[in-house]
């Protein structure tokens, strides 16, 4: 009986959802799985000097016979390489400690920032969230073309400290990791905001008033409850900033030293420089899983936590 | 949640859908051209349009490794390309390139035998492409700062930034090396009294491990910031291509600052590099491609173009048309004595020999 019922309802509307949930799968299919699917095919294949270079490593015109020869010749040496020189395990994980660490200086950075926007009167909180956004309507590469002019060692940080006489030498932040650091917190800070400042807003200040009531200093009903209640914020801030930038690319080769190694940059080297397309594309493989694998887990314990507590 | 795995897909989608974007159809009278930035006075295509009535569509890259990765992807939809002939060699074997009709080429009687010779190392019997521009990889310089930094400077030799001793005194005024193992190892090698031959991994260990020990003085390997960086007088002393250095001697007098840029060709021997333009062998249109090489092939033309980018061409009837600065300038135009000591590098075609390079030079960058 119930089991007619829910077959009924499934028939009449089912239909539209289904086509509905099927547009972002699609999207993703065509998008996302397909291009990942060549990488995956590339980072199997050997380099070679051809056009493109590097061997067709299915040849399904020879049918039956080229799926053999493929599955026979198939090898993991791209990968086994990148496991035999030091260069790529010191790549991915000095991106690593560039990235953890630049997260922490924003969610250090930020979380004060969207706090006081959040708190902010009503009526201005459109500007300042505007204000944070502003940035974006100049194009990155002009910005972190601007860092340049500004920490280089003629620019306007080293004059103005030189001017004011705190310095006698001038600071060399050009060109070495903090260099690197600064562009990227400077860059990727909205990303943190923007969320944090959402989930701060959201707060019921009547909670915070309550504590107050009951005789809680002001710090210990920020920890006790505005903490809490804006993780959803912080982990949703760490992961849009700290994904980028494991794989920044463009901040590192402008503003960093030749002695910053990270991930992005030993990519392009493999893949322009070597021209080894299959080797590039392990890498990039390789950081996916690197990435992907340890977000899948925590959303699939958070999904079950969600689901506990329901 | 469900917004932000939204917006990591995008932003996956996003990067991704760049590298599919088509290619737009060809149309009959016009001419596709992707030539190096600031490489060309614009009044040689507009000449050409009117001459030809054939519409130019030109755009510009700033690395031989995009144009490289954009050629094996195949399909790039251009007519002419401008590969440096250490590229173009390795393309052509890559079968990128169809040979040109050298009928439809009359102006190739005006070509430098000398030039032309050279070019004939990666590309066999010219049969592949025209020389565009020649020049060489070299030290710029700021005139003052070095003399204040290090007044007995060897400004002629390779010494003058591969010694230790030397570049320390020039640390604290900035340095700058090429970021390219093919175009500054050999320099190195040079100045070790090594051959400078990049397929021998042993001699390029060397160079590369000396190049380490150079590295705490050295600012920054790139192979474009240093333009503007001596322009504006942040360093004092590059090794890069002339032409750049060039470039750099004119935007500094240009900005009026007091930055004086000289260029010079250390005594030891330099590398000698040329600009080829080839046609792609999926070209869509071949016909306008060779009207384009055989118009540019023309001595007016050449010299046009060589006084407007201060580069020597591969034209001689054209030396009689260039301006006296460009003509008479040594570091553009290498007296014959200077010349003998330009050498050329072959180029690197096994990919172990090659990676065995980038490792090298990743090594004597990083320390790694």
């Amino acid at each position: 009986m119930t089991d007619a019922v829910s077959t009924k309802r499934a028939g009449s509307s089912g239909l539209g959802r289904r086509i509905l949930i099927a547009i972002p799968y699609v999207w993703l299919l065509i998008f996302f799985l397909a291009p990942f699917v060549i990488v995956l095919k590339i980072s199997l294949s050997d380099a070679t000097i051809a056009q493109p270079p590097y061997t067709p490593l299915l040849d399904l015109s020879a049918g039956w016979q080229g799926v053999v020869e493929w599955w026979n010749g198939l090898d993991f040496e791209n990968y086994t390489l990148l496991t035999e020189d030091e260069l790529y395990w010191v790549s991915y994980l000095s991106s690593l400690r560039i990235a953890v660490i630049s997260t922490l200086l924003m969610l250090l950075i930020g979380y004060p920032m969207a706090y006081a926007m959040a708190r902010a009167p009503k009526s201005i909180r459109p500007a300042l969230v505007m204000a944070v956004i502003l940035p974006f309507w100049t194009s990155l590469l002009i910005r972190v073309y601007a860092w340049i002019g500004i920490l280089s060692p003629e620019g306007l940080l080293n004059a103005f400290l030189l001017w004011t006489g705190i310095i006698s030498e001038p600071l060399y932040i050009m060109n070495t990791e903090t260099a690197v650091l600064i562009g990227i917190v400077y860059s990727y800070l909205p990303f943190m905001v923007l969320p944090l400042y959402a989930s701060l807003e959201k707060l019921d200040e009547s909670l915070l008033e309550a504590a107050a009531d009951l005789g809680s200093p002001p710090w210990k009903a920020f920890w006790q409850i505005t903490v809490p209640l804006s993780i959803p914020g912080v982990i949703a801030g760490c992961f849009l900033v700290f994904i980028p930038a494991v794989g920044e690319f463009v901040i590192p080769d402008l503003l960093g030293g030749s002695e910053t190694l990270m991930i992005g940059k030993t990519l392009y080297n493999e893949f322009f420089l070597n021209r080894d397309w299959p080797v590039s594309s392990a890498i990039a493989v390789l950081l996916l899983l690197v990435l992907v694998v340890p977000i899948a887990v925590y959303q699939n314990v958070q999904a079950r936590q969600l689901e506990g507590k329901a | 949640m469900t917004s932000k795995r939204l917006l990591r897909t995008l932003a996956a989608a996003c990067g991704l859908a760049v590298g599919l974007a088509g290619q737009a159809f060809a149309q009959s009278k016009e001419v596709r051209v992707y030539n190096w930035s600031d490489y060309i006075d614009e009044q040689v295509l507009k000449d050409f349009e009117a001459e030809t009535g054939i519409k130019v569509v030109y755009d510009v890259f700033d690395s031989n490794e995009i144009l490289e990765t954009k050629l094996l992807t195949g399909k790039t939809g251009y007519d002419v390309v401008v590969p440096s002939a250490t590229f173009l060699s390795r393309q052509i074997k890559a079968g990128v390139f169809q040979k040109l009709d050298k009928s439809k080429l009359p102006n190739l009687a005006n070509a430098w035998p000398e030039i032309y010779q050279r070019i004939a190392k990666y590309d066999p019997e010219n049969a592949y492409s025209i020389n565009y521009m020649w020049g060489t990889t070299g030290i710029g310089y700021n005139v003052d700062k070095v003399k204040k930094a290090f007044p007995d400077a060897p400004l002629d030799s390779w010494a003058l930034v591969y010694d230790p001793a030397n570049l320390k005194k020039l640390k604290s005024c900035g340095v700058m090396l090429l970021d390219s193992p093919e175009d500054l190892l050999p320099s190195v090698m040079t100045y070790l009294g090594l051959a400078p031959d990049l397929t021998n991994v042993k001699d390029v260990e060397k160079a590369a491990e000396h190049l380490g020990k150079l590295k705490p003085f050295i600012t920054k390997f790139h192979s474009s910031e240093y333009i503007n960086a001596l322009a504006n007088g942040n360093i004092c002393v590059t090794v890069g291509y002339s032409g750049d250095v060039f470039q750099a001697k004119t935007r500094a007098e240009e900005a009026d600052k007091g930055v004086n840029v000289e260029y010079v060709i250390p005594k030891e021997g330099a590398q000698l590099w040329f600009d080829q333009m080839a046609i792609p062998a999926d070209a869509p249109n071949v016909e306008n491609a060779h009207i384009f090489l055989n118009y540019i092939l023309k001595p007016e033309v050449a010299a046009k173009a060589s006084n407007y980018v201060s580069y020597a061409n591969g034209n001689l009837k054209s030396q009689d048309l260039l301006d006296e600065a460009v003509k008479s300038n040594p570091a553009i135009y290498p007296t014959p004595e200077v010349f003998q000591r330009l050498y050329t590098v072959p180029t690197v075609e096994d990919s172990k020999v090659q990676r065995a390079l980038t490792r090298a030079w990743t090594k004597a960058k990083s320390g790694r």
